[in-house]
């Protein structure tokens, strides 16, 4: 209940006792919450943009930089690319998909830790602080995709009507990142030793998911594995859908839609994990600290 | 009277482990290991209830409870058992400036500010002139909070507070703020918002803002209710209980000077207080102005004429001056003291030391030779002085004779 909507409500409220519930995950009213999310994403986005002279050149630079060493080790020593159409472009995509989840869940990680004053001296949403995080990648994304996307159509790759399906991809990637950084952020308050494990999980991660590869380069007894990681049919899916028609796409690649049950199941799973344990670490987060 | 914040049998207890677990690898070594606990019972079965536009202080030493009490008002930490209820909204912060963002601008802090106390957007856009009017801070809009001095700041954090239209406050400690004219601004703000029926909680160690303030205060000790009303009377049991701490303790300056450990106090300081020229109480003093300082102290048990003295410290603990009186060198006074009697302690002095917060220390000692202190109270009182340009800690007068000679020729 905000200061506002409680004058609204007339004077009644304001008499009446009512029970004090304690602390929370989103405490303090749905309008502040989402106020305070949009804001803190905002400040922190513009500071990123406006702070530093290169600011978007620097977001940008680092996965394209990325992007010419892998493209030269996979195409010119490795010869990997070769046979994969539109090889580089499918690169660039991924990785820039993927440094959006990497960055996200390795500052949400810290964030809460990092928000110690403000969880300790107010009541304020918990959920915010890796949401924001979460956010602010997002804005980084979104500019880093008008870039790759000039990259995509000056490579030579006709415009699909799939494209337009590119929102169902950054939706599914955007939940799995939302729920990761609940997790590992509610996480790490009690250990610590949270974001070293992140840190070599997520890199384990970026050799299991199709980023440097397709799918179908993987040989057949290693492919099923694979597909548990909920990441690769959605890294599939999105190759078919914006970079190579001729993809075989996340289902076809596992064999049917029950080749995807593992991944759906994780995936699910790690979501749940998220919310419940950011529920239940919450209200104790500031004693933690 | 309408009860704004009504708490019953309210417990905090927080579970200490022995030994803390702060990794993965701890946990998976010792799996079964719940390392034991130590319960720090912060608060035990506290129940009280505040009025609608009451100014309630609630006082109480290091590690009394207050402090939990507080952010268990506020939602920060959640009860162990107990209940709390409340009418109206609540400002959802406990200190001062928490959530300024140094990168940003004040113009965007206030927003941003204004977004956490639970304002809208436009609602906190609205109220940028008039937090930068009142915190006199116009004409530093565009700077970043980082190139902010800490009282700049300061004067920021209070001025945001003031817009948070809620029913209750609660507020730790922020009196101590500012230097001397902004805190008579601050007074203003508290008695104004006092009328204007807010429900204000006030947690300090300044026994005098809870006396100034406050309409009733209460005493926390050990996580219970020590005791609850007339804000001099908690005051004054506040001072009480310090003491009782003192006395067998030894000083923390070691030196020759020791304390007795056994008995009652054979003489402790009551109430300490400044006055102006013209007699009124007050904390802020300005550059060279005529004031006086007054104690009470008890004696406690029969003892001769003991010797008192004062130190006046300033904020970064540097004795600056001292003065005392021997009560042996007065005649007025009888050679033994007894137990229940009184000495009213008054000394006029000339204000020279700089603009500043300082510090004043009683010591009573045995006599003149101060090999033996009888007692020591660090933070009797403290004061502001302002409105002076002494650049030194203290400035003196002398008299000055200049002659100017037409220098030798050649």
């Amino acid at each position: 209940m905000s200061a506002t909507e409680a004058v609204q409500e007339g004077a009644r409220s304001r008499t009446e006792l009512r029970e004090v519930s304690g602390p929370s995950s989103i405490g303090g009213g749905r309008r502040r919450f989402f106020e305070l999310l949009w804001l803190i994403s905002v400040t922190e986005f513009k500071k990123t943009y406006f702070g530093t002279v290169l600011g978007y050149f620097w977001s940008l630079a680092r996965p394209l930089m990325l992007f010419a060493v892998l493209e030269f080790v996979f195409t010119r020593v490795f010869r990997l690319g070769s046979g994969v159409p539109n090889y580089p472009v499918m690169l660039l995509f991924n990785i820039v998909l993927f440094t959006f989840i990497q960055e996200a869940t390795g500052t949400a990680v810290g964030s809460v830790l990092g928000q110690e004053d403000v969880v300790r001296k107010t009541q304020f949403p918990r959920l915010v602080i890796p949401l924001a995080v979460v956010l602010t990648g997002f804005f980084n994304l979104a500019l880093n995709l008008i870039a790759v996307f000039a990259f995509i159509l000056a490579y030579g790759v006709d415009p699909a009507w799939t494209w337009l399906l590119l929102p169902v991809i950054l939706a599914s990637i955007t939940i799995l990142t939302v729920a990761l950084s609940m997790l590992l952020s509610a996480l790490y308050v009690r250990f610590r030793d949270v974001s070293i494990i992140w840190g070599v999980a997520i890199t384990v991660l970026f050799y299991a998911t199709p980023i440097l590869y397709p799918i179908e380069k993987v040989p057949d007894q290693y492919r099923d594995f694979l597909l548990w990681n909920p990441l690769a049919p959605i890294f599939e899916q999105a190759r078919a859908w914006i970079i190579d028609p001729g993809a075989p796409g996340a289902v076809s690649a596992a064999g049917g839609l029950t080749g995807l049950i593992p991944a759906i199941v994780i995936y699910v799973a790690v979501c749940v994990a998220g919310v419940l344990v950011f529920r239940r670490e919450a209200p104790r987060i500031a004693e933690a600290l | 009277m309408t009860t704004a914040i009504e708490v019953r049998d309210l417990t905090k207890t927080f579970r200490v482990p022995h030994h803390r677990v702060d990794s993965l690898k701890e946990r998976m070594l010792h799996p079964f290991d719940q390392g034991g606990y130590d319960d720090l019972h912060a608060l035990r079965e506290v129940s009280f209830d505040v009025g609608k536009g009451e100014f309630f202080g609630v006082v109480g030493r290091n590690g009394s409870g207050k402090s939990t009490l507080l952010k268990i008002l506020a939602s920060i930490y959640g009860a162990t058992s107990g209940r709390i209820r409340m009418a109206g909204t609540l400002a959802p912060f406990i200190e001062l400036g928490v959530g300024f963002n140094m990168d940003l601008t004040s113009r965007e802090n206030i927003v941003l500010n204004g977004v956490m106390m639970g304002l809208s957007r436009e609602e906190a856009e609205k109220r940028i002139d008039s937090v930068l009017d009142f915190s006199e801070l116009h004409d530093h809009v565009e700077l970043k909070l980082k190139n902010y001095s800490s009282g700049m700041l300061v004067r920021l954090a209070f001025s945001m507070m003031l817009e948070a239209e809620t029913d209750i406050l609660l507020i730790d400690e922020v009196l101590a703020v500012g230097d001397a004219a902004f805190q008579q601004k601050c007074t203003d703000a508290f008695n104004e918002m006092r009328d204007s029926g807010r429900t204000v909680l006030l947690v300090t160690h300044d026994m005098r803002s809870v006396e100034r303030f406050c309409d009733r205060a209460m005493l926390l000790d050990s996580g219970r209710i020590e005791s609850l009303g007339d804000p001099s009377q908690i005051s004054r049991r506040y001072l009480q209980l310090n003491f009782d701490e003192l006395i067998g303790e030894e000083p923390e300056n070691g030196g020759a000077a020791t304390i007795p450990r056994r008995g009652p106090p054979e003489a402790y300081l009551t109430r300490a207080w400044l006055e102006t020229a013209d007699g009124t109480p007050t904390t802020n003093i300005e550059e060279g102005e005529e004031y006086s300082l007054h104690a009470i102290l008890e004696v406690g048990r029969e003892i001769p004429r003991p010797y008192i003295g004062f130190v006046i410290s300033n904020s970064n603990g540097i004795d600056i001056l001292g003065f005392g009186q021997a009560l042996e060198d007065l005649e007025s006074v009888p050679e033994r003291l007894r137990a229940g009697q009184r000495i009213h302690f008054a000394a006029r002095l000339e204000n020279r030391l700089a603009n500043g917060r300082y510090e004043v220390a009683c010591w009573i000692h045995r006599d003149a030779s101060f090999a033996e202190a009888i007692s020591v109270v660090p933070g009797a009182l403290d004061f502001v002085v302002y409105g002076g340009d002494i650049r030194c800690m203290v400035g003196v007068d002398c008299e000055v004779d200049i002659r100017i000679d037409d220098g030798a020729p050649g």
